[in-house]
């Protein structure tokens, strides 16, 4: 008895309604798009300079308490936030606390950690601090830039990449996949206002690596079925293909999301964030990759004799059955 | 029809036991870890039965590779500086001051007037002379060696109403920048290795930063003082002494606070004598009063100019400044040929061999600005492998499950391939001794999610074969030869982006791109050969007549 996601034959019409999907996503997109310009990212020190300590200490966090102890400091903005965690213990109890990067200094200096950690220890004497970070406004700017920068290069890279092995249409329809994910991605962040740092431009990028292994595997059946039924109107050849590919789509997103909520629940809260952005990531990236990929390319239609080498379309490239 | 040759077998059966075998210290990190520090400890110091107790916690024989743990898994502190590069060009215009001044005397008295500090503006009292003081200014300039810059001189000199004006050329800038890097590197190199710590990373990045990652140090602020302190040891002529703090030096001088006397001020010239450069040694020692100080002992361009300049100014007092504060202005009893001398203070024991210490390692060339710092305690970074290692496990078992009961015999085929998947993977990370960062855990967590895609495509083509191929040995032949596109397809884009981010990402993204790129090679050469190879080897042992997938 073997457990199956997908019944044997299906046969479900993916596409009787694809520009209903396709416009579904299209306000999903600037949905994202509104409120990231609306609300903004909560970004790291990463991205905007500053310090975040991390405090543990067997006493209950009194996030009130620690921004009076702070207060003559006069470090300017002060977030202090308390971190739950189901693995830590009963006498674990952690606090973030992040400080606007100071005037005129580029990381901060020992001095002022060491202001910060007395009268932190004043406070509270049994406090510990597990990580200090700091990053200059320097630095920060570059990380963006940096950042922005691997996206789109992620991004172009493959645009070509797929251009070179199938045909424009696929790769015009791959790439607005992935910009759908990155966008509804940076849309959901943006949205819960969950911390966005380097590691989470890290996981944009393997969202962007998923969604097109899932893409490219959806398409990659098209092209056989397109040189298999040579008669057929191309929204069924996408819809075999889609439904053939299916038991396949689903056991691979079942595994990765099984093992990305294993690390979600149990691998720690820092990195919690990240694994956040991949598991909404994987469900995303499945969703596009039939839902926008593949109405954009019934959408932009698609070369249909793929048996004889077209000279105007072709290119070396496309028949290497590697 | 289904046929693997046996050399292939066994290329396959090899680079598996070669991958497993670099993989295994692993599984014993502590004791291998203990064998390899007394390895390193006897090649360096000598052995000791302690010692050798450590190596034999591990056979010579096995591989000793380990994965390196990142600072967030182990905890440490990661510092990234700027070296002020410009610094260097103020330092060379004090020096070519006295070269010029003495090049003109025999021409007209020449006084330096104010300017920035990359600059040196020199007034003739003759304006008339410029052209022939041009001349002679320029005579000092000497060609630049670099692979561009051929031809070009070290200095631009340019003159207008009676004043010369000296800056370093452009040609000169890029050479002195990337002298002071290198210098900057490697006295920091030199001063963490003093200290002791175990696999600090120190490295170049950019055109004017440094790494520097210290595993095991308690925090950012600890790391700055052992690498921070300038240690910039000068021996200058005093001009004078006095308690003025706003005092007016002059131009050419410097107003220098004494180290310890409180409220005393010295004023000297800012070009020095000989300085720490040119010291070959240092070691920490006693005066005659039996109170702590250092000893040094300069090389021989150091050894004659402080030779002259005894010599010549016998009775006149001497100022030793260290990082801009005077340690002491002895007076000069007698020329002093042989190139060595003590410093002496107010020092404790542990400052005077401290200051050993700096002065051998040398001075930094240039300031240093940190433009980011971290520290992870090493707590944290228990707790994060402690979870990781949780997190990893129940993914393990919840995938290895869900395989099984969705493909049965063949799900245990791609089970054992994805085990030997995942220690192929800590296997290449120990050969190339890269860094497992906390997202290096989860890039391996994923590609256990990830790994089984390619084995998925291929069983899942096998079963649509199964409907229209005759018979199962042809079915798995055609499973495996039409999903082979779509898996290497899917996973080159997939690598194409692990590439990116391992180019432009840094620190611990850098180790999620390696350990994601490291999963696709090992998952498509595991699923491609290894599975295979299972289910050949199952097929021409039982040779069924329908098989269920």
């Amino acid at each position: 008895m073997r457990l199956r996601l997908v019944k044997q034959d299906t046969s479900f019409d993916f596409f009787s309604r694809w520009k209903m999907w396709l416009g579904i996503s299209g306000i999903l997109m600037v949905i994202a798009f509104v409120s990231f310009m609306l609300q903004g990212l909560n970004f790291g020190i990463d991205f905007r300079g500053g310090t975040t300590i991390r405090t543990e200490s067997p006493v209950v966090v009194d996030v009130a308490g620690y921004r009076e102890a702070l207060a003559p400091l006069e470090l300017g903005d002060i977030s202090i936030t308390e971190v739950f965690d189901p693995n830590f213990r009963d006498d674990q109890n952690v606090a973030m606390i992040r400080i606007q990067a100071q005037e005129g200094q580029e990381a901060v200096t020992s001095e002022t950690t060491k202001a910060i950690e007395a009268a932190m220890k004043g406070y509270e004497p049994g406090i510990k601090f597990t990580s200090v970070e700091s990053v200059g406004p320097k630095v920060s700017g570059e990380l963006i830039q940096t950042a922005v920068i691997a996206v789109v290069l992620a991004i172009g890279a493959v645009l070509i990449y797929i251009w070179l092995r199938f045909e424009w249409q696929f790769a015009a329809g791959a790439v607005l996949a992935l910009v759908h994910d990155v966008l509804l991605t940076i849309g959901i962040f943006s949205e819960l206002q969950i911390k966005f740092d380097l590691a989470i431009i890290a996981a944009l990028l393997t969202i962007v690596g998923y969604s097109l292994n899932d893409t490219v595997v959806v398409f990659d059946r098209v092209r056989e079925n397109l040189r298999k039924y040579k008669k057929r109107p191309l929204n069924e050849v996408l819809n075999i293909s889609i439904n053939e590919t299916l038991s396949r789509t689903f056991m691979t997103s079942v595994t990765t999301l099984l093992a990305l909520i294993a690390l979600f629940v149990l691998g720690g809260d820092v990195i919690r964030g990240f694994v956040f952005a991949m598991i909404w990531g994987v469900i995303v990236g499945t969703y596009s990759s039939i839902f926008v990929a593949s109405a954009i390319l019934l959408y932009l239609g698609v070369k249909r004799d793929w048996s004889k080498p077209d000279a105007n379309a072709g290119n070396q490239y496309a028949n290497i059955d590697a | 029809m289904l046929h693997i040759d046996m050399w292939k077998r066994i290329l396959i059966v090899l680079v598996c036991a070669t991958g497993l075998g670099l993989a295994l210290p692993n599984a014993f990190y502590g004791p291998v870890e203990q064998h390899n520090d007394a390895v390193a400890a006897i090649e360096l110091r000598g052995s000791t039965a302690e010692l050798e107790a450590q190596k034999a916690l591990w056979p010579e024989w096995m591989p000793s590779g380990l994965v390196n743990l990142g600072l967030d898994l182990r905890g440490g502190a990661h510092l990234l500086a700027e070296v002020q590069v410009e610094d260097v060009y103020a330092s060379r215009m004090e020096a070519t001051w006295p070269e010029v001044r003495d090049a003109l005397r025999s021409l007209t008295p020449v006084r330096r007037q104010q300017s920035p500090a990359d600059e040196l503006r020199v007034r003739l009292n003759d304006p008339e002379k410029m052209a022939e003081a041009l001349q002679i200014v320029r005579g000092l300039a000497r060609p630049v060696v670099t692979l561009t810059g051929a031809g070009a001189d070290d200095i631009d000199v340019s003159g207008a109403e009676g004043v010369i004006t000296v800056t370093l050329s452009d040609a000169e800038r890029m050479s002195t920048d990337e002298r002071t890097m290198q210098q900057s590197l490697e006295i920091i190199r030199r001063r963490i290795d003093e200290v002791g710590t175990r696999e600090p990373t120190i490295q170049r990045q950019g055109a004017e930063r440094i790494l520097i990652q210290v595993p095991g140090i308690g925090s950012a602020a600890e790391l700055k003082d052992i690498i921070g302190t300038t240690a910039q040891l000068t021996f200058n002529p005093v001009i004078s002494r006095g308690a003025d703090e706003n005092a007016n030096p002059g131009i050419g001088n410097m107003l220098v606070p004494s180290l310890d006397e409180p409220g005393a001020f010295y004023t000297i010239e800012a070009a020095p004598v000989v300085t720490g450069e040119e010291l070959v040694d240092a070691q920490p020692s006693f005066d005659q009063n039996g109170n702590p100080a250092v000893n040094f002992r300069f090389n021989t361009t150091g050894a004659r100019k402080f030779g002259d300049y005894t010599a010549e100014n016998i009775g006149a007092p001497f100022a030793i400044v260290l990082d801009d504060e005077v340690i002491s202005a002895p007076t000069i009893q007698s020329h002093i040929p042989g190139g060595s001398g003590i410093i002496t203070g107010n020092f404790t024991v542990e400052e005077s061999t401290n200051l050993a210490v700096l002065l051998r390692a040398g001075a930094l060339p240039a300031g240093l600005t940190f433009v980011e710092e971290r520290t992870v305690g090493p707590e944290l970074g228990q707790d994060s492998i402690d979870a990781g290692k949780v997190a990893t496990l129940v993914a393990f078992v919840a995938v290895l499950f869900f395989m099984f009961a969705s493909y049965g015999l063949f799900g245990i085929f791609a089970n054992v391939a994805l085990i030997i998947n995942v220690g192929l993977i800590f296997g290449l990370l120990s050969l190339i001794g890269a860094t497992l960062t906390l997202p290096g855990i989860a890039g391996i967590v994923l590609t256990v999610g990830m790994a089984v895609d390619a084995n998925v495509l291929i069983f899942e083509r096998i079963r649509e074969e199964l409907k229209t191929a005759k018979g199962p040995a042809r079915a798995i032949e055609l499973g495996y030869e039409k999903a082979l596109s779509a898996i290497l397809d899917a996973n080159i884009t997939t690598f194409i982006t692990a590439v990116i981010l391992f180019a432009m990402g840094s620190g611990p993204v850098r180790g999620f791109a390696i350990t994601l790129g490291l999963g696709i090679l090992t998952s498509v050469f595991t699923a491609i050969f290894v599975t295979r190879l299972f289910v050949v080897i199952w097929f021409e042992r039982r040779r069924p007549k329908t098989i269920e997938v």
